[in-house]
This record gives structure tokens, C-alpha cells and sequence, in this order.
């Protein structure tokens, strides 16, 4: 009896490539933080000293704490009339949804800085209307990164919402009806707990997206709001420092690994498709 | 044995700690309908597996035709195979399914057409070569499955439960068929159910699984009126059993005495005198007669009769409480009291015991 | 939230909504419209209707080269991840392969592991192999980074079609090179061509592995964009915008026609 199948070896060409063109690049960029210049820790301590690398990191955590409740948020309503309106509206709905989603982050990061500028279309709106005499800096700022950010991501926390939410049974709702709950306590105490599967997914997905976020801010924000990726960019393109992007690196992706092994935890990797 | 199409020796199969197939030896005449029955987990579809070449067994041997297939995958085997979900390739159409073992056997074009026809009328769906699989309903999904196992000859075909996703009358009908069939085209089957009825409807030969063994196998008849073990004995039909102690033995017959009197049974096993065992007769070859009438037997009374329009089924209590189940021709003539006391005898040949 | 008697809040859900999808949709609207401005600044509303931006697209040697390398890179690449993945997803469902889960988790590495990590690692390992500013060194970087996808998308189909066709193929006397050909590929089909399609799509937007391996000469679309937007805006940009907007749409809706019950990306 043959122990394993031979189609096993199908697989083999995915697997070398990726361990060749993959996992040694990616162990060699995380082994530098322990090798370059010299071997030893040096560059976490720098990472630990230096004010700069803190103050980013630190940014970049805070940024994607701000950005994922803000898209949670606006997604929620989305996701919602989805789940819940009628058919044709849905397929409205995911169209309108996916058609941002497939267009790439680059164009969508640059038609919303067109959007902002201070001459930009929200500007000479509102200048037009006479509501405001300056315009407001809404780009290479918080605001900007948030809004560029907050554009490219809500398909990612919608859908997931959408698939908990359509799996609600209702009669879940109407028990919790006849059984004497106002409506706003019927949807605090039974229906948000049954979406948090997808919510927590959706809201991982775009906590961890933000992290390792480089076009966006490099775009769309400003100097104070300089994150991790663009940082170790910096540091190998600039500086050729290889070691403390090792280490930056290192640090982001232990960061990422942890939500991800939380996510994994708590919910259980299902399989998003895109 | 030549004409032994299929032959088991020796096979095992286990799923980490479950033995699934413990010690299996069987053997399949050409042209013989065989049956695995038995209920789920009992090792029948396993073993028709291992046949196939879709799993294979930890020991033991699988020869067809006289070679043995450990070596073989199922592609180079020489059976044909119907499952339960019928398995048509979505995709084809039911002439190019048909024609798929063909193709795959490099038979000329000419020749394919000739023989998908000709499995086609064997299952009477001459006209349905163009569509699609889902066009069709499950009992013709069936047939066309069955026409393409059998389009190119196989020396053995193999059904899994083949009926099982099907209603009532279309599983009957649909027995009739691969009876026909069968009959036609004198092709060994090897056919796997757990229902009991088509079992007996069908086979040539019962092979009774349980827990992985063989209990029985038999024809039909044999195993109905003279299961060799219990389980084969409440598998198979409806039976009644009764518990008692054995008097004496003689000529492979035994007298019993229970706790409502005294009765006969013959033994397919060596019984001592003196063991306590469990005595199985069927509904339909008890005798019932009003108490007062001299003989042996059981003393018990009627609580139900229900009319059953060819039959009567009544049941009566025994002394200790035993509940048992005699079913009567109309012809008998009814019993008229309120809760009649009766005796109940049988043939001795007709009923059979077992030790605990 | 029951249909009836739930008006304020129906009112709040709808206009958030509206305010989402006027979020979602203005940027590229704009973007779309201003590619059609006769003005080489970047004002809304344009004041004229021209052409010219697209003109100057199609005939700048800057952007066609850029469009050229595009090309080049994300038909192979894509093609190669189409087959390697499907391959893999091949193996990973249908075979017995022990420790099958952990293998498919590392194939998902690359979507997992942030792009700017992949692409610095990329370009470090490519000094030594002299394989930056390469065609080569940017198909291989392509092609690991989207056989996650295709092995998402084909082993999510896979799981899906019924084993036992295959046992009936086995069983009916086909090899399993024919019952692959004749039976499996041809029911996986649209998930092939659809993962196809998201690598090309995918690899065309690229611009984190892009950005740091190529060169002055070999440079896809998102790069050249990249490098235009650091400088000047001028409306040029929004015309290729447009251009990989309507691209996506045009892949979008192949998509759409190829699996036409699944309308969400969500497995």
C-alpha cells in the first residue's frame, strides 16, 4: 500500500518557488536585524532608543487604532441594508461595493488626494457654497490618511459583516421581540453579538492592513503621520541600513502575526476568498 | 473455485482503532447477484471499496478473475461501479458518460456509438443521448449510471447503495430494472444495502455484515428461516424471541422450557443441556390455538389484534410479561373474546436457538 | 431590526449609506471627469471636454514603454501562478498530504506578511543575483505574490466538486492524468480563469515590490505613476487612472460572466 498519494508532488513547484523566492528573502531581510553591521541586538536597542523609530511605531499602532473603529463604523450601515434589503439592492450594494475594491489602491489613494486638495473638489465645494473663505487642509494630514485609508478598506470589513449577518437567523430577533425587548436593547444584547465573527474579522483585516501600509500615507499623509513601512523604505533606500530595517521589519511583522494569531483564536480562519 | 469471478481471503481493514473489516473471507460466483447487507459501520461498503481499489486493505487478499489486484488501481481493474449519488459527470452529456469508459479504452468511434446505443435500450432511456445530467430525474440518472458501468463488459459490477437517494416506488421500480438487467446480461453484481426487504427481493446470495464480520451468508431462504445467529435472525424480517433453558437435544433439535411452557427449536450450533438460550421464530410460523387445546407450547393471552387486510397480526402476553408477534392468513378464522387465552406452537424446524 | 416601525432608524442607515457610496464612488468619479479636462491642471469641474490627456498617454514613450513592461510582466507572471497554484491546490485537496493545513498556511504567507517586507526582501536578495531593474526579478516577485489567491480561489472550488466523480472516473478506467483533463479541470474551470484573471489584475496595480525592483528602464505602469505623482499632477495621470479603473471594471465584469452565481467574494 503506497503511504503517501503521488499527487502530492503537484504541489512541490508552488512550494519550492515560494520557499526560493519568499521565505529565504523574507529570512534573510529578518536576519539582518540580528547581523548587520555586526551580529547582536544593537539595532533593537536603536529601535528601543532612538526617539524617531519609537515615536513611528508608536504612530503607526495609534493610526490603526483610529482607522479601525472609524471603518467599522461606516461599514456597519452597509453591511446592514445588504443583509437586510431587498435583493436588487443588494446586488446594487456589492457592485457598488466591488468596484472600488478591484480598482488598485494607487489610483484610489490619488483620486481621493484630488478630492481633498486645497484646491480640490471638497474645497471649491464648500468655498462655493460660501460655508467656509479658507480652504481647509484636509490632505497631507490625519484627516487625508484617515479618509484615504477608511476609502480603500471598507470593502474588507463590509463583506465579512455582510457574511455574518445574512447567516442571522431572524426569528432570533423576533424572539427577542415578543419577548418584551425594545428595539434598541434587541439589537445591543442579540443582534451585534451575532455579528461579531464577522466583525472581529473585518476589523483585524483592516488593523492589520493598516500597519504595513506604505502608498497611503507616503500620499496622502503628512510627516507626522510617517508609519513603519515607510520608515524601513526610508531606511534601506536612504541609508542603506539594512539592520534597522531588519529590525523594523521584524517588529511589524511580529505585530501583524499576533493579531492574526488572535483573529485565529477567536474566530476561527475561515477562508475569505478574496 | 474456477468460476469464482470475485474472491476474499484473509481481508482486514482498520481506521486507526476501529476495525473496520475484520478477517474477511468471501467468494462471488460468475453471474451471482451477492449482497452485502448490514447496518452502517458494519464494514459492507468498506469491503466493496476494497474491491474497487478505492481503499485498500491492511491484509488479506482480493483476486478477481482469478488475479490478484493489490497491485492494480481501480482504472485497471476490471469491474464496474454505481453509487449512490449516481456520480454522472455534469459536464457530458448522458452519451458522452456513457461513452466515457470507452473512450478511455480506446475504442473506435464507430464502435462507441453502436455500444452506447445498445446500453442505453438495455436501460430504456434510448432517447435521452443528448441531455444533460441535471435534466433528468434521479431514477434516469440512475439508469444512465448503471448503462455506463456496464457499457464495456466489466467482469464485476459493483453497486453502493445505488437506490438509497431514491424514493419509495422509484426504488422498487428500479429493482425490478437492475433485476432485469441482471438477468439479461448474466453479470456478476456484488451489491451493497443496508435495507433488508431489497436485499431479499433481489439477491442470489446474502453475505450479512456486522461489526466488521461476516454473520451469514446464504440464499435468501436460508437466512430467513434459518438464521445461523442472532443478530442474522433480528437483522432479516420481522422475529420473535424467547428466552428459556434447555431440557435436551437430540437430533439437532432442542426442548426448552420457559416461563410460559414448554417449546421446541432446532440448533445450528452445539448446545449443552442445562444452558439458558434465546429461541427466534417468525411471526407468520406460529400457530395460534385456544388454550384449552392439549400440546405444548406457550400459555398467553391476546391483547391486540390488528386487521391487516391479507393477514391478522395479534399480540399476545406470556406469563412473564414477553410480548410476541403472530402474524395469521384472513383465511384463520378471527378469535372472538375479549382477551382470549390461547396457546401458541410451531414447528421445531421453524424456530431456531441460540445460546447467550 | 424588524421591517416595520423602525423609521428613524431606516432613515440614519440610509443616509450613511448614501454617504458611503458617495465616499466610495466620488474619487473615481472625479478622477474618470477629469481625465477629460481640456485644462493641464487638476480642476473639478473641468472647464472643457478634450481628449488630449489620453493623446499624450499613448504617445509619451514614458508611458507606452511603461504599459509595454506591464504587460509583459502580468501575462506570465499570472499565468505561472495560475498553473503552480492550481496545481498546489490540487495536491493539497485531493491528495493525502500529511500536514496539508500547514502548507496551505505558508502558501498564504505572502498575502499575510506585509508588501513593504516582501519587496524590501526582494530587492536585498536581488542585489547579490544582479536580478534588480529585471523583467525576470519582477515576474518571479509577481508570481509568488499572487499564487495565494489562485490557490484561494481553486481550492475553494475544489472542496466543493464532489470527490466521487473522480472515484467514478477511477473506477470507469481512467488514469488520473485523464480523469484530471476530462473530469476535474473542466468542472474547476471558471475558478481557474477567474484566479487568472485576479493575478493579472493584481499585477498590474502592483507597486510595493514594483517600486523597489525595477529601474528607469524597466518599469511597470504603477511605478511610472508612482514617480509622476511624487512630482507633478498633471491630468495625465488621471487618464491612466481611468485607464486601470476600466481595466478593473473590464475584469470585473469577466469575472462576473464567468461565475455568474457568485456575486460576492466571500466563501
Amino acid at each position: 500500500m503506497r503511504a503517501v498519494d503521488g499527487r502530492v508532488w503537484l504541489i512541490l513547484p508552488a512550494v519550492s518557488l515560494l520557499a526560493v523566492a519568499f521565505l529565504v528573502p523574507v529570512g534573510w531581510l529578518l536576519s539582518r536585524a540580528f547581523t548587520f553591521p555586526e551580529p547582536g541586538l544593537q539595532n533593537f536597542a536603536l529601535l528601543w532608543e532612538r526617539p524617531v523609530y519609537m515615536r513611528v511605531m508608536m504612530n503607526t499602532l495609534v493610526i490603526s487604532a483610529i482607522v479601525t473603529p472609524v471603518t467599522v463604523l461606516l461599514a456597519f450601515p452597509v453591511a446592514h441594508l445588504m443583509a437586510h434589503g431587498s435583493a436588487r439592492l443588494r446586488r446594487w450594494l456589492i457592485f457598488l461595493v466591488l468596484v472600488p475594491f478591484w480598482t488598485s489602491l494607487l489610483v484610489r489613494a490619488f483620486a481621493t488626494a484630488i478630492l481633498l486638495q486645497r484646491h480640490g473638489v471638497i474645497n471649491s465645494f464648500l468655498i462655493g457654497f460660501g460655508l467656509i473663505e479658507e480652504p481647509l487642509p484636509l490632505l497631507y494630514n490625519m484627516t487625508g490618511l484617515l479618509a484615504g485609508c477608511v476609502q480603500v478598506l471598507l470593502p474588507f470589513v463590509i463583506f465579512p459583516l455582510y457574511s455574518s449577518m445574512a447567516r442571522i437567523d431572524p426569528g432570533y430577533m423576533r424572539a427577542a421581540a415578543t419577548l418584551g425587548a425594545p428595539p434598541v436593547r434587541a439589537f445591543l444584547r442579540v443582534y451585534l453579538p451575532l455579528t461579531l465573527p464577522g466583525l472581529v474579522t473585518g476589523a483585524t483585516l483592516v488593523f492589520i492592513s493598516t500597519l504595513g501600509y506604505y502608498i497611503i500615507p507616503a500620499l496622502l499623509g503628512g510627516a507626522r503621520q510617517q508609519m513603519i513601512a515607510q520608515l524601513i523604505q526610508d531606511q534601506i533606500a536612504a541609508f542603506g541600513n539594512w539592520g534597522v530595517a531588519g529590525a523594523l521589519s521584524l517588529v511589524l511583522l511580529a505585530i501583524t502575526g499576533a493579531m492574526v494569531a488572535l483573529l485565529h483564536v477567536t474566530v476561527g480562519l475561515k477562508e475569505i476568498a478574496r | 473455485m474456477a468460476s469464482a469471478v470475485l474472491e476474499l481471503a484473509g481481508v482486514r481493514k482498520r481506521y486507526d482503532s476501529l476495525v473496520a473489516v475484520d478477517d474477511l473471507d468471501l467468494a462471488l460466483e460468475t453471474g451471482e447477484f451477492l449482497t452485502l447487507l448490514g447496518p452502517s459501520g458494519s464494514g459492507k461498503t468498506t469491503t466493496l471499496m476494497m474491491v474497487a481499489g478505492l481503499q485498500q486493505p491492511d491484509a488479506g487478499r482480493i483476486m478477481l478473475n482469478g488475479g490478484s489486484v493489490a497491485s492494480l488501481p481501480p482504472y485497471r481493474r476490471d469491474i464496474g461501479m454505481v453509487f449512490q449519488n449516481y456520480a454522472l459527470f455534469p459536464h457530458m452529456t448522458v452519451r458522452r458518460n456513457v461513452a466515457f469508459p470507452l473512450e478511455m479504452r480506446g475504442t473506435p468511434t464507430a464502435e462507441i456509438a453502436r455500444l452506447v446505443d445498445e446500453a442505453l435500450a438495455l436501460v430504456k432511456l434510448p432517447d435521452h443521448g443528448e441531455r444533460l445530467p441535471k435534466q433528468l430525474s434521479g431514477g434516469q440518472q440512475q439508469r444512465v449510471a448503471l448503462a455506463r458501468a456496464m457499457v464495456y463488459r466489466p467482469a464485476l459490477l459493483l453497486m453502493d447503495e445505488p437506490l438509497g437517494a431514491l424514493d419509495r416506488k422509484l426504488r422498487e421500480q428500479l429493482q425490478l430494472e437492475i433485476k432485469r438487467v441482471h438477468r439479461e446480461r448474466g453479470i456478476s453484481v456484488l451489491y451493497v444495502t443496508h435495507d433488508q426487504e431489497e436485499a431479499l427481493t433481489m439477491s442470489d446470495r446474502i453475505a450479512v455484515f456486522n461489526k466488521g464480520r461476516i454473520e451469514q451468508i446464504g440464499t435468501p431462504e436460508e437466512l430467513y428461516d434459518r438464521p445461523a445467529t442472532r443478530f442474522v435472525a433480528s437483522f432479516i424480517g420481522d422475529t420473535n424471541l424467547v428466552e428459556g433453558r434447555v431440557l435436551g437435544v437430540a437430533g439437532g433439535i432442542c426442548e426448552i422450557e420457559t416461563a410460559a411452557g414448554r417449546i421446541a427449536a432446532s440448533t445450528r450450533t452445539p448446545i449443552e443441556a442445562g444452558a439458558t438460550v434465546f429461541v427466534a421464530v417468525r411471526p407468520e410460523r406460529v400457530v395460534l390455538a385456544p388454550v384449552r387445546a392439549a400440546g405444548a407450547g406457550l400459555e398467553g393471552t391476546i391483547v391486540e389484534q390488528v386487521f391487516l387486510g391479507t393477514s391478522r397480526k395479534y399480540v399476545v402476553r406470556l406469563a412473564d410479561g414477553t410480548e410476541l408477534v403472530v402474524l395469521r392468513p384472513i383465511s384463520d378464522p378471527p378469535f372472538e373474546q375479549a382477551a382470549p387465552a390461547v396457546r401458541l406452537s410451531w414447528a421445531a424446524d421453524k424456530a431456531t436457538a441460540f445460546s447467550l | 431590526m424588524s421591517a416595520d416601525g423602525m423609521t428613524p432608524w431606516r432613515l440614519l442607515r440610509g443616509t450613511l449609506v448614501i454617504m458611503v457610496a458617495v465616499f466610495l464612488l466620488a474619487p473615481l468619479a472625479v478622477v474618470v471627469i477629469i481625465s477629460f479636462s481640456s485644462a493641464p491642471f487638476l480642476q473639478f469641474p473641468p472647464p472643457g471636454f478634450s481628449l488630449r490627456w489620453y493623446g499624450v498617454l499613448f504617445s509619451t514613450p514614458a508611458w507606452t514603454n511603461a504599459l509595454w513592461v506591464s504587460v509583459q510582466l502580468m501575462v506570465p507572471s499570472s499565468i505561472v501562478a495560475t498553473i503552480l497554484g492550481t496545481a498546489a491546490s490540487y495536491g493539497l485537496v485531493r491528495g493525502r498530504v500529511p500536514g496539508a493545513r500547514l502548507i496551505t498556511a505558508c502558501l498564504m504567507l505572502p498575502i499575510i506578511v506585509p508588501g513593504m517586507i516582501t519587496a524590501a526582501a526582494l530587492f536585498g536578495i536581488y542585489r547579490g543575483l544582479g536580478l534588480n531593474g529585471t523583467l525576470t526579478g519582477l515576474i518571479i516577485g509577481h508570481t509568488v505574490l499572487h499564487i495565494p489567491y489562485v490557490v484561494a480561489v481553486v481550492s475553494s472550488a475544489l472542496r466543493v466538486q464532489d470527490v466521487q466523480l473522480e472515484q467514478a472516473a477511477a473506477t470507469l478506467g481512467a488514469p488520473p492524468w485523464a480523469t484530471f483533463r476530462h473530469v476535474t479541470l473542466p468542472l474547476i474551470m471558471p475558478a481557474v480563469m477567474s484566479s487568472l484573471l485576479i493575478a493579472m489584475i493584481l499585477s498590474f496595480d502592483e507597486l510595493i515590490v514594483s517600486l523597489f525592483v525595477s529601474s528607469a528602464r524597466v518599469r511597470p505602469v504603477a511605478v511610472q505613476m508612482w514617480s509622476n505623482l511624487l512630482g507633478d499632477f498633471d491630468p495625465t495621470i488621471a487618464a491612466i487612472a481611468s485607464v486601470c479603473f476600466l481595466f478593473a471594471l473590464l475584469v470585473m465584469a469577466a469575472d462576473l460572466a464567468l461565475r455568474p452565481g457568485r456575486t460576492q467574494g466571500i466563501g
